[in-house]
Parts: structure tokens; C-alpha cells; sequence
């Protein structure tokens, strides 16, 4: 009892080998599954940053953008870190429908989205 | 109502056949009428593992040439009634047969056995497209390692595209030693990466080897190993029956296992 628990306290640390193989296939997997060229992916990447772009200014240094397997389904993974929302006159959209949205410009969510499809 | 079962893994090594030649017997001796097939044409092994290399006479590939009758192709295992083996050819290679006709003839063997269990090739080109053809289930066989994981699961795609949706996995060669150093993926690390039902745990075992030498499957030991017995488990989890699955723990030999098995094989 007491070392199975030893066992399972030393053998989940996330350094081991065990981990690290666990870890790498999903990463592989997710790649194998969607069948995504790296040149599409890329390529979805920078369409997708210059969507987010136009709202908020990024923090370019904690910028994610994989995909991952959980499972049966495949999910993007992109963690995008917001240093400043944007006014809305920078985004270039005039007209709101009465919405107003009021941001302090300081204190900006850093917050990931997780874009999934199961169906991949 | 038979079943016609694919042993697949898309890598090669990681215990296809020995597993095949293991399965086949263990259902044998369970009473069903099994026939096991080597789909591996020019590379076959499937003879050999089960000591019935010498007595090879027709392969499949003259049953489907219409040179022989498929009675007369199937080598019958003398130690395991109810078992037989239709072989592959040795001297053709994997574009011998087209996938029409190995469907063919699976469909003549499932109408005389219970079980026809075919032994893929590793790769997933025409041999496995072969294999595959006749097969209405799959046993994805796999050991706990990156390249072997990623294979199944290119398999996977491959087989559900062919039409197979029963697919259940087997891990192989697990050391449970290593699991619990934190050295080797766990089964449930396997399990929740390819996300396919689990129907066998097999441990790593020295005794493969020492079979295969003598050509006499491990399920027919009267001390089965810990791999012969986990064999006899997936054979009866086939039959319908729930088996647990042991703890990590049990499934490495203990200190008195060992010495009790090697006083049985060396004294007794």
C-alpha cells in the first residue's frame, strides 16, 4: 500500500521518460492525424494571428500553437498572451450596434483560447 | 457465426506473429476450430513459430491459383487439434495476391472454422492491404514505445478506412519493472494516446525466445509463463468472458516465481 503510493509519487514526475514519451506522441499524433501540411498549419497560423491582431496586441514571446491529441480527437491548441487591448479605433471598426466596449488599456486578460474540432 | 480476426501493428518486431501462433493455439484448446493464416507472403514465419515449417506442402497461393484444394493447403497442428495453418507463399512476394482474392478466401475458411486469425505484415502497403481485405475485426498489437504507438495509430486510420470497426489493442513486451521507474509508458499511458478498447496485457518474457527456437508455442507449456497465461486471458476475453486484468504488480515475476518455474523446468 504504502509503496504503491511511493511508487506512483516517484514514477508521475513529469521529468521521467515515461512522461516525456507520453507527451511526444500526443504532439506527433495530433500532426499524423490531421494530416496538415507544416505550410498549412504555418499558414493557418499567421491568418489566425492577424485576425486576433487587429484586436489586441500580442505578447510575441508566450505565443503557443500546436496541436494535441486527446484521446480520440484532435484539438489546436493556441495560447495567445494579450499585452494590450486595442481601442477601438485602432481595430478599424467604426460602426458597434450600440455596443460600447469600454477597455482599460492597462490591465488586459492574458488569457489562452482553445480553438477545438472533434471532428478532426 | 466465425470471426475473421487481422493481428496488425503496422511496425514490425513487436510480436505479430508470436502472438498470432500463441492466440491460435490458446482458442484451440479452448475447443473452437481455429485456422491461423500468414498473410506475409515472401516473408513467412508463421511455420515456423509453430514447429510446422516441415510439413508445408501447398500455400495459399496455390489454393488461389486453383492448383490445389484449400483442404489440402491447411497444415493441421498435430499437438493442437482443431488448429490449423494455411501458410504464404515463400518464393512470391506480397504482390502475388490481390486483396479480392485473399477476401475470397477468407470467406471459404470462415465457413469451416470458428476463428480465422491472419497474420499481417508489418507495413502498410499492399501486403497489409491483403491481410486486411477478408478480416472483419482487428487485434491492434503494440509495445510501449513511441515508434510502436505511432504506427497503431497510422493503423488505425487505415483499418477503420477499410471498413474494420471492431478494433481491440494488445500491449506487448511490457516491462512492468520499468513502468514503475517511471522508464517505460504505462498501459494506461498506450490506452489513453490511441484511445482504442483494451484486450490484453502482455509482459515481456525470455521464453519467446526459447520457444521459438524449439518451434513450440508458449500456451502449451504445462507451467505457462506470465506471457503464456496473459495469451490464455485474451484468448478467453475473445469467448466473451470477463477477465480482469491483473495489477502491474503480479504481472513481473516475483524472486520465488522464477526459482519455482526453473526448479520445475531443471530439476523436476
Amino acid at each position: 500500500m504504502l509503496l504503491d503510493f511511493l511508487d506512483q509519487l516517484f514514477s508521475r514526475h513529469s521529468g521521467s521518460s515515461r512522461e516525456q514519451a507520453k507527451q511526444r506522441l500526443k504532439l506527433i499524433l495530433a500532426h499524423d492525424r490531421a494530416d496538415l501540411t507544416p505550410a498549412a498549419l504555418e499558414s493557418m497560423r499567421l491568418e489566425i494571428l492577424g485576425v486576433v491582431s487587429r484586436y489586441v496586441e500580442l505578447d510575441s514571446e508566450g505565443l503557443q500553437f500546436h496541436l494535441a491529441a486527446e484521446g480520440g480527437t484532435t484539438a489546436l491548441i493556441a495560447n495567445l498572451p494579450i499585452r494590450r487591448v486595442k481601442p477601438l479605433a485602432e481595430t478599424g471598426l467604426n460602426s458597434c450596434e450600440g455596443e460600447n466596449p469600454q477597455q482599460d488599456p492597462g490591465a488586459a486578460p492574458s488569457e489562452g483560447g482553445h480553438l477545438s474540432s472533434p471532428s478532426l | 457465426m466465425s470471426r475473421v480476426i487481422v493481428v496488425t501493428s503496422g511496425k514490425g518486431g513487436v510480436g505479430k506473429t508470436t502472438l498470432t501462433a500463441n492466440l491460435g493455439t490458446a482458442l484451440a484448446r479452448l475447443g473452437r476450430s481455429v485456422v491461423v493464416v500468414d498473410a506475409d507472403f515472401g516473408l513467412r514465419n508463421l511455420d515456423l513459430l509453430l514447429g510446422l515449417e516441415n510439413r508445408v506442402v501447398y500455400t495459399a497461393l496455390e489454393v488461389i491459383a486453383g492448383e490445389c484444394r484449400l483442404e489440402q493447403a491447411l497444415v493441421k497442428d498435430k499437438r493442437t487439434p482443431n488448429l490449423a495453418l494455411l501458410p504464404a507463399a515463400q518464393t512470391r512476394n506480397k504482390t502475388a495476391v490481390n486483396p479480392d482474392q485473399m477476401r475470397q478466401l477468407m470467406e471459404k475458411l470462415a465457413s469451416s472454422h470458428d476463428y480465422v486469425l491472419i497474420d499481417c505484415p508489418a507495413g502498410i502497403e499492399q501486403g497489409f492491404r491483403n491481410a486486411v481485405a477478408g478480416a472483419t475485426e482487428a487485434l491492434l498489437v503494440t509495445t510501449p514505445e513511441v515508434s510502436a504507438v505511432r504506427d497503431a495509430d497510422r493503423v488505425v486510420g487505415l483499418l477503420e478506412a477499410a471498413g474494420i470497426s471492431s478494433i481491440q489493442l494488445i500491449v506487448n513486451r511490457l516491462r512492468p519493472d520499468m513502468v514503475t521507474a517511471g522508464q517505460m509508458m504505462a498501459v494506461e499511458d498506450v490506452v489513453e494516446v490511441l484511445a482504442i478498447p483494451l484486450v490484453g496485457i502482455i509482459p515481456e518474457d525470455r521464453e519467446v525466445i526459447v520457444s521459438t527456437n524449439k518451434g513450440e508455442p508458449l500456451v502449451l507449456s504445462a507451467n505457462p509463463t506470465l506471457a503464456a497465461q496473459a495469451i490464455q486471458r485474451i484468448a478467453r476475453r475473445l469467448e466473451g468472458e470477463t477477465v480482469e486484468f491483473p495489477k502491474l504488480a503480479s504481472l513481473g515475476e516475483s524472486f520465488w516465481e522464477k526459482a519455482k518455474r526453473f526448479l520445475n523446468q531443471k530439476v523436476f
